[in-house]
């Protein structure tokens, strides 16, 4: 089981410049049940695509048993792939289908000649092995006396089953699924995870599958591969990666989370939500960090009886449970629970050490490297803003002409000058973009991630031109998307010099 | 009273236009065919003119033979030009291919007579009648045939060749298990495009073969002019349409589904 049959090393891929996959580096042990889980464009199916073949790495190696296959052909690999959207060929019944791997293996053979030498030789499988294997694999996948339909006749749940037939009929050292149950219903899905679940067992081979259903992705997996932006960011069991996310965007994507801002207030002891809670998770002292509490680990309890307060403000019953949400303070809890409290009602709430998760903030400030141009405006993050320039020279002011006049009385032109550009996380705005914005705005991007943090938002804008970040905190809640106009205040632009000007 | 639009008084044109052109014509065709010159009275003799005649008989066999040999030289030039076209990844490849369908645009019996001074330019105009013939009709033909086979490889789902590559096709095997058979309802809309005006397309005959090279539908325009039988004439081009039928009905016709591949997707 401790067998390392498939290994990425420092795996990098780019199309056009745009980096789809940065520096993966991972294994997979022989007879595991790895899913790779991320939004789209996460850069998972690339990493299929690349294990199968399909798509070349820019750089870095793919191992295969410890052997390099980075530039080795699909056909040559013993890896089959269930796609997408099943990609049978039309114009082969099921049989054909399943059997058209099976035509193309050549496996050693034994053979008498003439002298009665052992002579070994490649040679095709024989169409009575072909026809028993065809057989055997569409029994594995309930498909019996399918053989002679056309493909195109079958529903799409017996058109996914004809595809991973066609797949696990070759033996293959590794099954890739490429998010093979996403065309199908709830219902289906559900009845399908439970028999890949079971096939797995069975056939003992090792499954990689690519899906962005956290869902799916827990129940089924025996390691959970969470990626975003191309790259990894938490490698796990599904218990690991739901327990103790690593960082915010995985308790965001995995499962519900109430995130919130905390600070370290002692050994062991965190405070948040107005209140000093004790933490299982060590971090130095006055340290802001983010705070995941997931929804089923608060218990409720009478008003007053527990360390935090809070009012009911919405209840929806959800078949199993409760969903809540409490107001403590500024912020907003959801909670679940079997029990339900009624709109309005005060409540005391309860989370025990264990249940806290604690992860350093990711971001803290927006940093950029920009320059100045003959207008004093600055130039950074695919954008030109209106900048105090005389912060970098303490005491000075500018010219009619626009030259900087130091303290000292010395003159400066800043035109071209490289600076680092600094922006806090609560000094950005955003606007929605219009005709005249799109002129005038200093820079225009998409919202490309939304956080819920208990009080606030946390917005990612991304430019189009160099995919320029900006990191942001929010109190109105905008849809992901969206392109908005970004504004940031002239005082709130924090400027230091790279080098020093020359006068 | 008033006058209710419905969209069913649309066919009123189109029903018009078929009854004038075409039905009302084919039943002169088939009135002249199997009837007597002389009497007006119902025969078959023109048929049996027709097919006694050796002459007749190898007019026929030497356009099947025509035909058959333009079609296949022009699906072995059109099907790797389509196939690279739709391939690469180049953005402005229907600029490509419209350098190949642009010829189509010019006059075609300029385009002919361009082709008759070049050939007589180079000497080989009185040598090779037949050779001639073929190849002017390859060059006029040619776009008939890239024309549906790019579209059908256009929309060959890329996907397919990955599954068989992915289940160890070589590239080779690929193209001849996956992407040959899928290309077929293109390869079959070419052929019928190409085989059957080859059959009767004399101009190309007459310009090129100088005479030399009489093909069924130099037969029929003479019936009908110079000989002004225009009984034997509507036997003939009678014979050609079963012929034409036949051949639709091997190659599986056409069918709804593969309206799309016969270029109507293309512009």
């Amino acid at each position: 089981m401790s067998e390392k049959i498939i290994q990425l090393i420092d795996v990098y891929k780019e199309y056009d410049k745009n980096v789809a996959v940065e520096n993966v580096t991972f294994y997979v042990k022989k007879g595991e049940f790895v899913t790779f889980l991320g939004p789209s464009g996460c850069g998972k199916t690339t990493t299929l695509r690349m294990i199968a073949g399909f798509e070349m790495p820019t750089g870095g190696q793919i191992l295969l048993n410890g052997k390099d296959v980075t530039s080795i052909p699909p056909h040559k690999r013993p890896i089959n792939t269930v796609f997408q959207r099943y990609a049978l060929f039309p114009h082969l019944d099921v049989f054909d289908n399943v059997a058209f791997g099976l035509r193309n293996k050549k496996v050693k053979t034994t053979k008498t000649d003439k002298n009665g030498n052992k002579v070994e030789k490649l040679a095709k499988l024989s169409n009575q092995v072909i026809a028993q294997k065809v057989t055997d694999a569409l029994k594995m996948v309930d498909l019996e006396g399918f053989e002679e339909r056309n493909v195109t006749t079958l529903s799409g749940g017996q058109q996914q089953r004809v595809a991973i037939a066609r797949a696990i009929v070759n033996e293959p050292e590794i099954l890739l699924l490429d998010e093979p149950l996403g065309a199908l219903d709830l219902k289906m899905r559900k009845d399908m995870q439970i028999e890949l679940k079971e096939l797995h067992k069975k056939l003992g081979m090792t499954f990689i599958y690519v899906t962005h259903d956290q869902e799916e992705a827990l129940t089924m997996s025996d390691t959970v591969v969470v990626m975003k932006d191309g790259m990894i960011q938490q490698i796990g069991t599904p218990m690991d990666i739901y327990n103790e996310p690593k960082n915010v965007f995985v308790a965001d994507f995995i499962g519900e989370s109430n995130i919130l801002s905390g600070i370290m207030v002692g050994k062991y002891k965190i405070k948040f939500l107005g209140h000093t809670f004790d933490c299982v998770d060590d971090f130095a002292l006055n340290d802001h960090v983010d705070v995941v509490v997931r929804p089923e680990d608060i218990k409720m309890v009478d008003a007053d009886d527990g360390m935090i307060n809070g009012v009911v403000i919405d209840s929806i019953f959800k078949g199993m449970h409760y969903e809540m949400t409490v107001k403590v303070g500024k912020s907003e809890l959801t909670i679940q629970s079997t029990k339900e409290r009624k709109v309005g009602e005060m409540i005391g709430m309860n989370i025990q050490p264990d249940n806290i998760h604690i992860m350093a903030k990711e971001f803290t400030t927006n940093v950029y490297d920009g320059y100045i141009t003959k207008n004093n405006t600055v130039v950074f993050g695919d954008g030109e803003f209106d900048a105090d320039v005389t912060q970098l020279y303490p005491g000075s002011h500018l010219d009619e002409e626009g030259y900087l006049i130091t303290k000292e009385g010395e003159q400066i032109d800043l035109t071209d000058v490289d600076v680092r550009v600094e922006v806090g996380l609560k000094d950005i705005d955003i606007d929605d973009i219009t005709d005249e914005l799109e002129e005038t705005a200093s820079a225009v991007g998409k919202i490309i991630s939304i956080i819920y943090k208990g009080d606030h938002y946390q917005l990612i804008v991304r430019t189009e031109e160099n995919e320029e970040d900006y990191v942001f905190d929010t109190e109105y809640l905008w849809n992901e998307n969206d392109t908005v106009a970004i504004s940031i205040p002239k005082d709130k632009i924090k400027l230091s010099l790279k080098a020093e000007v020359k006068k | 009273m008033k006058m209710h639009f419905n969209r069913k008084h649309l066919v009123i044109p189109y029903g018009l236009f078929l009854v004038l052109f075409v039905i009302i014509p084919l039943g002169f065709i088939v009135y002249y065919a199997f009837t007597n010159g002389s009497t007006g009275s119902f025969s078959l003799a023109n048929f049996i003119k027709f097919f006694a005649s050796p002459t007749s008989l190898s007019t026929l066999l030497l356009s099947i033979g025509v035909a058959l040999l333009t079609t296949a030289v022009c699906l072995l030039i059109a099907y790797p030009i389509a196939y690279i076209l739709a391939r690469s990844k180049f953005k402005k490849k229907s600029v490509l291919l419209m350098l190949f369908v642009l010829p189509m645009w010019i006059n075609f019996v300029l385009r002919i007579n361009a082709l008759r001074e070049f050939l007589d330019l180079i000497g080989l105009l009185d040598q090779a009648h037949l050779f001639n013939t073929i190849l002017g009709m390859v060059y006029d033909f040619l776009p008939f045939m890239i024309l549906p086979l790019y579209t059908t490889l256009i929309k060959l789902d890329k996907s397919m060749l990955e599954a068989s590559a992915d289940l160890g096709s070589h590239p080779v095997s690929t193209f001849a298990k996956v992407t040959l058979p899928l290309s077929m309802p293109g390869i079959v809309s070419g052929i019928t495009m190409v085989f059957m005006p080859t059959m009767t397309n004399y101009v190309i005959s007459d310009t090129l073969g100088l005479g030399h090279v009489t093909i069924i539908g130099k037969f029929i325009e003479e019936c009908f002019g110079a000989r002004s039988d225009w009984h034997l004439g509507s036997a003939i081009a009678l014979v050609l349409l079963m012929i034409i039928f036949v051949s639709m009905l091997v190659s599986g016709g056409f069918k709804e589904e593969d309206n799309g591949s016969r270029g109507a997707g293309l512009w």
